[in-house]
């Protein structure tokens, strides 16, 4: 009986190994994160405007209704507004895990399926699963959020400099507090450059107006996770922090906030309209200026594969209005230092940052350049306390 | 044979009992399903209308979405893979009465022990790794299946809590290997799985990777083992009473160890093929709830193996299909899931009715 077991566990073993024939294709590696679009000849031929079917991989629900997903549906919403598209042009799939790699080659599957022939895949977690699949179907244009990866043909990475908004924001919070403690709910630990640098960020603001302010985190390592990103705002209200800034999916930090009678800063969409009572400002993205400028470049041919990474100038990030429970002058401060990063003049990340562990970074009179700030910054700046 | 009682009236007892009855006649069950299934659109109709959609359009959506053209047949199979091989593989312990409701875990375990060898042996050749993986799924499901077995025959444990909470530990031991140990070290800030190497990738053959064969020839073996082996013999008297297969000399524990290693390898080489064919890694929502929906695929196949692939088909078609309908109607999930429970409820409580009649007696003075 036993022979017949192994037997029958032989047989598989070589119906498995006569099925492995093939050899072994060659990996082609990511480049590193390119920056600006220079090139005006398409790496994909043009597709005619009524021939568009764009396909939208959502992490959750956008009726979730504020936060990230929302935001990038408001920015889909945008662009079919801008270009004209039609209701049925635009397929979205929702809730679709970042952890589990079948279900998002499923959705982009259905996409496909369905006609679609630029696929707009929103979350970090993707990335992988994209940048396969755009070996896979190579007539089909990939386009992936919050990465940094491209393959030069039809595979390319949309993200922006919101970190420029957190610095912004970070004044309104740092003129704001009376405890000279600020809280902050992050989503990913000090190794998440994108992260960590908006929270670098967000301190440098506080700095510029407040040296005597400290940054507290809390890191809850989910990008959506309701429960925990509202207990990670309370433990930091409770330990005597009076104004939150948030790198997280919900409002739930906000309405910790406002709860508990502190203020704080919110993030993806305007959050006043959760806490209006705490909110002070929102660092928001407008992917409608990446969604329309993408999608007007694929009806012209000219999409050319390269990574887009805009910021403040080109409307892709900004703060919301302020609401009026933002001291005296925080208005005319956010609005000098804006004037800079709109001329160009000055970014967040120049010159010589002092770390917490009391290292520095960078040089004098330059500023850290793209890829770094992509997927370099795993250092606190001075005034960051770690949980 | 179950009975449940109710107090109608106080004075006038009443009691529902629910009685098996005896085989129905064919044609019977027939009507009996086909009313089911009607009354599960009606019920589901009214759904659709109450959430603002036009059923009929909703339900030749997710036909057609499950079948209308070549990838979307490709999506449906690969729904239906590891449903097959799952419900195949529960199935051996549940004629033996095991109620083995661990699928998930020995997907699970199956899935890891194929992903070490995917994930830190990338460069072997493609013709040794896949084996070897194929291997180290069927050891890690069988081994996860052999704990709660050796358990029972040994301590006589209750094999469903077992089963069970074995799931939760083979969960959280994917996340801790992710969260550490096994973490892609070129993805720092983000933990995950390492992507496979084009060389632990089963190959496609027509399509859709190799796991369909490996369904169809485990549908074909379990067939086998169970209606014309000594084996199978086996587990039929050790399910129907253990007393009885140790009185005719049976090995009631070997038995049961062996079933329960079989049953365990079988969903662990599901386990496999999905990290190997269909995700190119290793995730914590590989199983995406296999282990469970196997349990209503067996049971509504009677643990019969050539309905299981009936019913696998079934499920698999409305699961793709359901999934089609969201993005096309923009339906939440909870809508879609919703309306495959109403299915669900209907044909589940079909095969009830099918099986017991309920029967409403008066009770006499002599209580």
């Amino acid at each position: 009986m036993k022979k017949k077991v192994l037997s029958l566990a032989l047989t598989f073993a070589l119906a498995v190994s006569m099925l492995a024939g093939c050899g072994t294709k060659e990996e082609k590696n990511a480049e590193p994160a390119a920056t600006e679009t220079t090139a005006k000849k398409g790496t994909m031929p043009a597709i005619k405007k009524e021939d568009l079917k764009i396909g939208v991989i959502h992490i959750t629900d956008p009726a979730e209704g504020s936060g990230y997903t929302y935001t990038h549906d408001l920015g889909i919403q945008g662009m079919q507004k801008n270009i004209g598209l039609e209701d049925s042009q635009i397929i979205r799939k929702n809730n679709t895990s970042d952890q589990d790699a079948v279900a998002i080659q499923t959705a982009i599957e259905e996409c496909i399926e369905q006609g679609c022939n630029v696929i707009f895949a929103t979350s970090w977690g993707y990335m992988d699963t994209v940048e396969a699949m755009a070996k896979e179907y190579p007539d089909v244009i990939f386009s992936h959020g919050t990465g940094y990866k491209c393959n030069g043909k039809n595979f390319n990475n949309y993200f922006g400099r919101i970190y420029q908004a957190r610095y912004l924001s970070g004044i309104a919070a740092g003129m704001k507090t009376t405890t000279n403690k600020i809280g902050y709910v992050a989503a990913m630990d000090k190794q998440n450059s994108e992260v960590t640098g908006g929270l670098d960020a967000f301190a440098m603001g506080i700095y510029s107006v407040n040296p005597d302010a400290k940054v507290y985190v809390k890191v809850t390592n989910s990008w959506f996770d309701p429960e925990a990103e509202a207990s990670a705002a309370e433990a930091l209200i409770a330990q005597g922090c009076d104004v939150i800034g948030q790198h997280c999916d919900t409002s739930n930090p906000m309405t910790a906030a406002q709860a508990a009678g502190v203020y704080g800063v919110g993030y993806n969409s305007d959050m006043s309209k959760d806490a209006p009572n705490a909110v002070l400002t929102s660092t928001m993205w407008d992917w409608s200026a990446y969604y329309t400028a993408a999608v007007q470049q694929i009806i012209d041919g000219t999409w050319d594969a390269t990574n887009y990474f805009g910021g403040m100038k080109e409307g892709l990030v900004k703060i919301a209005p302020l609401s009026n429970l933002c001291v005296d002058g925080t208005k005319e401060k956010i609005e000098e230092v804006q004037n800079k990063i709109l001329s160009g003049e000055w970014d967040v990340f120049t010159g010589v940052i002092e770390t917490n562990d009391g290292k520095t970074v960078g040089e004098e009179g330059k500023s850290l350049d793209d890829a770094t700030i992509t997927g370099g910054i795993n250092w606190y700046f001075k005034n960051v306390v770690e949980p | 044979m179950s009975s449940t009682e109710t107090n109608a009236k106080k004075q006038n007892r009443f009691t529902l009992r629910t009685v098996k009855r005896a085989q129905l006649p064919k044609n019977k069950v027939a009507m009996l399903r086909l009313a089911a299934l009607l009354m599960a659109l009606l019920a589901g109709a009214v759904f659709i209308m109450i959430i603002g959609s036009n059923p009929f359009a909703v339900y030749k959506t997710m036909v057609e979405g499950a079948l209308r053209s070549k990838l979307a047949i490709y999506g449906t199979i690969k729904i239906m893979i590891p449903l097959l091989i799952t419900s195949l593989g529960i199935t051996l312990a549940f004629k033996m009465k095991f109620w083995n409701v661990g699928g998930e875990g020995q997907i699970i375990m199956g899935a890891l022990f194929a992903s070490y060898f995917g994930i830190f042996h990338g460069d072997w050749p493609h013709a040794v790794l896949i084996p070897v993986m194929f291997l180290a799924g069927m050891l890690g499901g069988g081994l996860t299946g052999l704990l709660p077995a050796y358990f029972k025959a040994k301590y006589n444990t209750n094999e469903t809590l077992f089963t069970l909470m074995l799931n939760y530990i083979a969960l959280n031991l994917v996340i801790f290997l992710r969260e550490g140990p096994w973490a892609d070290p070129t993805s720092p800030g983000y933990k995950k799985f390492a992507l496979f190497t084009e060389n632990g990738r089963l190959d496609k053959v027509f399509g859709v990777h190799a796991g369909w064969i490996i369904a169809l020839v485990l549908l074909i073996l379990t067939f086998i083992y169970l209606k014309y082996t000594k084996h199978g013999y086996e587990i039929d008297v050790v399910g129907e009473s253990t007393a009885t297969a140790g009185y005719a000399g049976m090995n009631v524990k070997k038995i049961i160890l062996r079933t329960m290693f079989i049953s365990g390898a079988i969903c662990g080489i599901a386990g496999m093929i999905e990290v190997s064919g269909n995700a190119g890694t290793m995730s914590e929502g590989v199983t995406r709830g296999v282990g469970f929906t196997a349990i209503i695929v067996a049971w509504l196949a009677g643990l019969k193996p050539w309905s299981i692939f009936i019913i696998s088909a079934l499920f698999s078609i409305m699961e793709k299909g359901s999934s089609v309908v969201e993005s096309t109607f923009g339906l939440s999930a909870a809508c879609a899931d919703v309306l495959q429970g109403i299915i669900l409820f209907f044909v589940i409580g079909c095969e009830f009715f099918i099986r017991f009649k309920v029967t409403i007696s008066k009770k006499g003075g002599t209580n």
